[in-house]
């Protein structure tokens, strides 16, 4: 699992039905300094987070489909969970 | 799962097992304001996609399950259509007009 940030969210329409009813957060990394990695994933949002969290990122797709109870869907990343504090020596 | 934008097609005849009907786009990474973020890939298509389209692929083994036949060997689809990215820093990013595209055709296998 990756700490990212949510900076925004991707508005689909048409998508595979697996991701129906999911809403889809832009997410990106973040660098051990604290700073964000240039890129982001598209991920489904599995804990009502929103633009500004930082969040757990999961990027594995068999939990992913565990969680969301199917037994084969296309889901690569997930947000899981929204991070209240990180400590750090 | 990633932002991408359709920038072409991909014809192959000779295809390994499974592979029989699927469609293959050229897909380059876009960052959040629709600049080109990665080189080139090969992505089979899940969702009637069309050039110049922004659309989200699913990266790794999950890829094969967008399609009509699971488990076969794809490790890219592209899996929805992206309408907008509201992303941080104001506004919605510059996101590419739809080509004007026929309405998906009911889902099945195309020769």
């Amino acid at each position: 699992m990756l700490l990212g940030r949510v900076v925004g969210n991707v508005v689909s329409s048409v998508k595979v039905k697996a991701h129906k009813g999911y809403k889809l957060l832009l997410v990106r990394p973040e660098r051990a300094d604290g700073t964000l990695e240039a890129h982001s994933y598209v991920a489904i949002d599995l804990v009502q987070a929103g633009e500004g969290d930082r969040v757990l990122l999961l990027r594995e797709g068999s939990s992913v489909r565990d969680m969301i109870g199917a037994t084969a869907a296309p889901v690569h990343a997930a947000v899981v969970g929204i991070v209240d504090e990180v400590a750090k020596q | 799962m990633y932002l991408a934008k359709v920038t072409g097609t991909v014809v192959a005849t000779q295809k390994a097992d499974g592979l029989d009907g699927v469609k293959f786009l050229i897909v380059e990474p876009v960052d959040d304001d629709g600049r080109p973020a990665g080189p080139q890939q090969v992505a089979a298509d899940a969702v009637q996609a069309g050039v110049g389209e922004l659309v989200y692929v699913c990266t790794g083994r999950e890829a094969s399950m967008a399609l009509d036949e699971q488990f076969v060997p794809v490790d890219l689809a592209i899996v929805g259509h992206v309408d907008d990215v509201q992303a941080e820093g104001g506004g919605s990013a510059p996101v590419r007009e739809k080509p004007a595209r026929a309405k998906p055709a009911a889902r099945g296998r195309q020769r």
